[in-house]
């Protein structure tokens, strides 16, 4: 089975390993992701803060590219997959807006492709039993707690995605990878990824706290499968403290699997986590 | 000073019922920044419902909202109260729905979203380089993050050239036609 595949716009430059490594994954599986033709920013939370039909037009572009190529979308992005699964829903739901919306972008709606979350793709799709029989290397060792964060679960009538109070499936995956899955009570509480730019100090509070707590639960490591998340939580743990790296799930996948070009990824983070690898022999 | 058609113009723009609140307070109870704010969501739906126009869209809450939805996930009236915060940024900023001047409390929010928005209407995509240059330009505060933005930098992370889609027409075209219909 294929998919079409929308990196989004920060997979092309800060979340570039998160990019490489769901690239990397997947050939080893053995499923061809087809990036979307000439695909358009989804306009991420500048777009619904300002004006919502934008919010819905720009995503709507690219279902229009969807339908075309015929495929499931997959979307490693939980903004991006958020934007577009709000949009898909619209036009599922509000025959209104779906008019306004084809008339906008130039298509009609078919509903004939779906929207899906990476991690969801690789949980259900793929199948963790099929993830776990190309382990080579178990994570023994390595202590991380599950991050799930906000668009991934929220709204959950939209997102369809797990229990949005207590999701399993990425602690489910680290089972299956070998390594230990920590439980917190924290998995989706706002890391304030929306106001890292514009209200640091704010994302800051909020970041030490999953930080915190992330150690208090006994992990080493935070585990996301946002981008956004990703970049924020490095950025905005303080100075001073030991800082806990933070993964992006397929990052463990390929590590797990034994993937040859993995080096090249951890020296893109903030917070390199080659320390805690080295140091639990996974490197 | 109260305007009693507010709760109408906001229920139409978010397409919610927010006169179906009965003031369980959960959602401030479960809101990441409530303790930053001047009112909290529960209290920001209050004023809708009061009409408490000018207060409210002079509020700090509107802007600091982070859109993580655990508001309306947990509000048993199902009211998307984020969405009603993303329609009350809109009554901020259009000077044709508001009665009389309004004080924008974040500046720097707006400037932000303005400039994300400006990058995706001319290239289809973001371009960070792009966006946080004028940011930083346009907020007078260079230096902030300046040494991870170097490591960035030269980790290749942030693209100093961008990707503009071929169909930046199409993109350009969806921004006005939505500008012209957002009311």
């Amino acid at each position: 089975m294929d998919y079409s595949y929308y990196p989004g716009c920060s997979l092309e430059s800060t979340a570039c390993e998160y990019n490489d490594s769901v690239q990397q994954v997947f050939a080893a599986i053995g499923v061809e992701l087809h990036e979307l033709e000439d695909w358009n920013c989804c306009g991420a939370s500048s777009a619904h803060s300002m004006n919502r039909l934008l919010s819905l037009a720009l995503p709507a572009r690219n279902l229009a590219i969807a339908q075309q190529a015929g495929r499931d979308v997959v979307m490693p992005c939980a903004a991006c997959f958020n934007r577009h699964k709000t949009a898909d829903h619209e036009m599922r739901t509000n025959p209104i807006r779906r008019a306004y919306l084809e008339e906008t972008v130039g298509f009609k709606f078919t509903g004939t492709v779906s929207v899906r979350p990476l991690l969801d793709i690789i949980a259900n799709d793929i199948g963790l039993e099929r993830v776990r029989s190309m382990v080579r290397r178990p994570l023994t060792g390595l202590k991380a707690v599950g991050y799930y964060g906000c668009l991934l679960v929220r709204p959950p009538e939209i997102t369809q995605f797990e229990n949005p109070d207590n999701p399993v499936l990425m602690d489910r995956l680290l089972d299956a990878l070998g390594a230990e899955a920590r439980p917190w009570s924290y998995a989706t509480d706002c890391c304030g990824g929306g106001l890292s730019l514009t209200r640091s100090k704010v994302a800051a509070k909020l970041v030490s706290r999953l930080a915190d707590r992330a150690r208090e639960a006994g992990a080493d490591a935070i585990v996301t499968s946002c981008p956004l998340c990703q970049v924020n939580l490095e950025m905005r743990q303080g100075k001073g403290s030991p800082k806990m790296p933070i993964f992006y799930f397929t990052e463990l996948i390929g590590l797990a699997f034994g993937l040859d070009k993995t080096s090249s990824w951890w020296g893109k983070h903030l917070i390199n986590p080659a320390g805690l690898l080295k140091s639990l022999t996974l490197l | 000073m109260f305007d009693t058609t507010f709760i109408d113009q906001v229920n139409t723009l978010s397409e919610q019922t927010i006169q179906d609140c009965y003031h369980c307070h959960k959602c401030t109870a479960g809101c990441p920044v409530a303790s930053e704010m001047d009112y909290g969501p529960d209290r920001v739906l209050r004023m809708v419902q009061l009409g408490e126009k000018e207060r409210l869209l002079s509020s700090h809450d509107i802007w600091l909202c982070a859109s993580c939805e655990t508001c309306g996930a947990r509000c048993p009236n199902e009211i998307d109260i984020a969405r009603v915060i993303d329609a009350l940024r809109q009554f901020a900023l259009d000077t044709r729905l508001r009665p009389v001047p309004v004080v924008i409390a974040e500046p720097d929010a707006v400037k932000f979203n303005r400039l994300f928005l400006f990058v995706v209407q001319n290239m289809g995509r973001m371009h960070e380089a792009t966006l946080l240059a004028s940011y930083k330009l346009w907020t007078r505060n260079l230096l902030a993050d300046m040494d991870s933005g170097a490591i960035m930098i030269m980790k290749g992370k942030v693209p100093l050239l961008p990707h503009v889609i071929k169909a930046r027409k199409d993109v350009k075209r969806i921004f006005e036609t939505t500008r012209m219909e957002n009311r």
